[in-house]
């Protein structure tokens, strides 16, 4: 079976995957009684509706209808993105997805090469010094990276960094550019290229904004990698010693070659390719601790939002953004099952 | 084991036999033990796990409840219902939180109310997952395939955020937050559990005891329950043990974000999640967020440090070098 042929078994696999989810998540929405579920389908409130009006949009969208009517409709409206209105933010809900993702993104580019790369230096370097000290502080500070719960490091370093010692405020900017680079939205003079500051900032000439924005980045940022990187620690680690454990490690050794040699060139190349497949857990496990991350500084992101209207109920938020995420966790999964296989011929040709 | 002549001779007493039949296991339990003991990061994750258990036991004693329900926690009239904290003093050992809830009482209740919540939803899942991942391994085939897109399904979400849509669309529909965020958490944990039970059976089912078995007239049912079960009850060990501290914390994110405990329940996320506005404060009011967050820490390193070591010991691949 040739690589191609393999993207597209997997591609054709995950239909009925994506076919159950939109099918729970349905489910689960069918306990709402069909005049508040109105909601996942309109583009204003529903709230501020006449009765008649909501009457009429659960006729139109087959509310009142057989369940399997009423979930064509509602799929229907999911395909083209319509997942109706959001009475907590007061806007339509995908429009308010597509304005928090910019600010997601810019978290998750900072922190998943972090992950990678400390991930797999401390995973390696432990295993190569097992149980030296470098090998138990790095097992001690995975077990703490699983044990602090992410809520309440979050807490602890926004009272002592943003509350106590004021040196960031909560947010994407402080208080000053924040309130200056809206103005400059409003007129203009800010062009928008890619809703990253970061990389905004820089186009537009502006450093100051750029060093705002990665201050800004920092404490959200050292939560998730701090939380996240405890895994790819830990199979980077068990993974390195089963290499080094190997038969061509002792003939390369026999052969010869450095210790440095045998490490880089022979048993982490090796070592890496099973890490290849939590990457995918890497990501669900981000979008879980955005969530968290993101509400704890304030951060004006999809986590956030979805965390807000979870608190108020606002069922059509929590429902698209939980749909977005097993988007991207299953597509994040599909890209490490083809790397994976690309990296390691024996699981595609196997 | 080695096995001396005398030992196949019919032993005279009930106890005897008893010992005779036990005497592998209790040879293992000893070896687990000695590992134990051999390892000072097992035995702080013994330590702390039982002090979370002596907590959670004598939580009557160590905070008498006032009220009918002893997971609300109890009010201080004499503060006045104030709304702000108040410092650690004599009366309130670790101050109080917002509108005079006593932290003490909280967090020492609050590990009771831990343990409940977690022996609640493993065992619902670890039923669930029994259940589905016997007949899914055993019987296989068609079976097999419909409980594990099942999974798959469940699996296609980020755990959390599965259960924060399941509890917030619950709560719309007029559910009770804590009951909610309790089956939310059943709903994202069992895949796992069918997954690691399908694995264990499929691994056993072809060992020629299991043919032995079959072939002596065994019932299906006796030949997972008396056969197979105890041949994957190590590694259900471990997985249940590393999995009590992050039941628990998932339990605690939900609380954090409102969607768990209902206000002025003893439970440690909903105690973090009362005191976020009291952090945008810095130090002036540190206990309110200090310690409940201290208390889940070493609940949950607890059951890490304790599930690592069962897991090296326990794990046929690292045992016994």
């Amino acid at each position: 079976m040739g690589l191609r042929e393999y993207i597209i078994r997997r591609l054709i696999l995950l239909i009925p995957v994506m076919l159950g989810v939109v099918i729970l998540i349905f489910v689960i929405s069918q306990l709402i009684p069909p005049t508040a579920r109105v909601a996942l389908f309109v583009s204003e409130n529903p709230k501020q509706m006449k009765p008649e009006v909501v009457q009429y949009y659960i006729h139109y969208y087959g509310l009142d209808q057989p369940v399997w009517v009423q979930f064509y409709e509602w799929l229907k409206q999911v395909m083209q993105g319509n997942f109706g209105y959001s009475e907590n933010f007061q806007e339509v809900v995908l429009d308010g997805l597509i304005k928090r993702a910019p600010a997601t993104m810019e978290i998750v580019i900072y922190t998943a090469p972090l992950i990678l790369l400390i991930g797999i230096w401390m995973g390696v370097n432990s295993a190569v010094r097992r149980d030296k000290p470098f090998d138990h502080f790095s097992r001690v500070l995975s077990i703490l990276g699983t044990s602090l719960p992410s809520f309440f490091f979050g807490v602890v370093l926004s009272a002592i960094f943003i509350a106590q010692l004021r040196w960031v405020s909560s947010g994407r900017l402080s208080y000053l550019l924040g309130g200056q680079y809206y103005s400059m939205l409003k007129d203009g003079t800010w062009h928008v290229y890619t809703g990253l500051l970061t990389v905004d900032s820089l186009l537009n000439g502006k450093l100051n904004y750029f060093v705002d924005a990665i201050v800004h980045l920092i404490l959200p940022v050292t939560v998730l990698v701090f939380i996240q990187t405890a895994t790819m620690v830990r199979v980077t680690r068990s993974s390195m010693l089963e290499a080094l454990s190997k038969q061509y490690i002792v003939a390369a050794r026999a052969k010869g070659l450095s210790q440095r040699e045998v490490i880089y060139k022979h048993a982490r190349r090796n070592a890496l390719i099973p890490v290849v497949t939590i990457a995918g857990l890497i990501v669900g496990g981000m979008m879980t601790g955005l969530v968290i991350t993101e509400t704890v500084f304030g951060f004006p992101g999809l986590g956030n939002w979805a965390a807000s209207a979870a608190q108020h109920f606002d069922f059509p938020v929590v429902i698209a953004y939980a749909i977005f995420s097993a988007v991207v966790f299953v597509l994040a999964n599909l890209i490490v099952d083809v790397l994976y296989a690309y990296i390691d011929p024996r699981i595609r040709l196997g | 084991m080695e096995s001396k002549p005398q030992a196949a001779k019919l032993p005279k007493s009930r106890f005897e036999n008893f010992k005779r039949v036990m005497q592998p296991r209790i040879k293992e339990i000893r070896f687990i033990f000695k590992r134990i003991r051999e390892s000072p990061l097992s035995i702080a994750g013994l330590i702390l796990v039982s002090y979370n258990l002596i907590i959670a036991l004598f939580a009557p004693v160590l905070a008498p409840p006032k009220l009918y329900n002893p997971y609300l926690i109890p009010r201080d009239p004499e503060l006045g219902f104030k709304i702000d904290p108040s410092p650690p003093s004599p009366t309130h050992p670790f101050g109080t939180t917002r509108l005079s809830i006593d932290l003490y009482y909280g967090c020492i209740w609050g590990t009771r109310f831990a343990f409940q919540i977690g022996l609640e939803i493993i065992g619902a899942t670890l039923v669930i997952g029994l259940v589905l991942g016997m007949l899914a391994g055993y019987y296989g085939g068609l079976i097999d395939e419909i409980i594990m897109r099942f999974t798959d399904i469940i699996l296609a979400f980020p755990g959390l955020i599965l259960a924060m849509a399941f509890v917030a669309t619950l709560s719309r529909a007029g559910w009770n937050t804590l009951d909610a965020a309790l089956l939310s958490i059943i709903l994202i944990g069992w895949p796992g559990y069918v997954r690691l039970i399908r694995g264990e059976v499929l691994r056993v089912k072809t060992e020629d005891y299991i043919e032995a078995a079959k072939a002596s007239g065994a019932t299906d049912l006796r030949i997972m329950l008396r056969h197979i079960l105890p041949n994957s009850i190590y590694s259900l060990i471990v997985v249940v043990t590393l999995d009590f501290g992050g039941i628990v914390l998932t339990a605690a994110a939900l609380s954090f974000l409102g969607l768990g405990a209902p206000p002025g329940y003893a439970d440690w996320g909903k105690l973090i999640y009362d005191s976020i506005s009291y952090a945008g404060q810095g130090f002036k009011y540190w206990w309110v967020y200090t310690v409940p967050g201290i208390f889940i820490v070493l609940f949950v390193l607890g059951w890490n440090l304790l599930g690592d070591a069962l897991r090296d010991v326990l794990d046929p691949l690292y045992r016994r070098k």
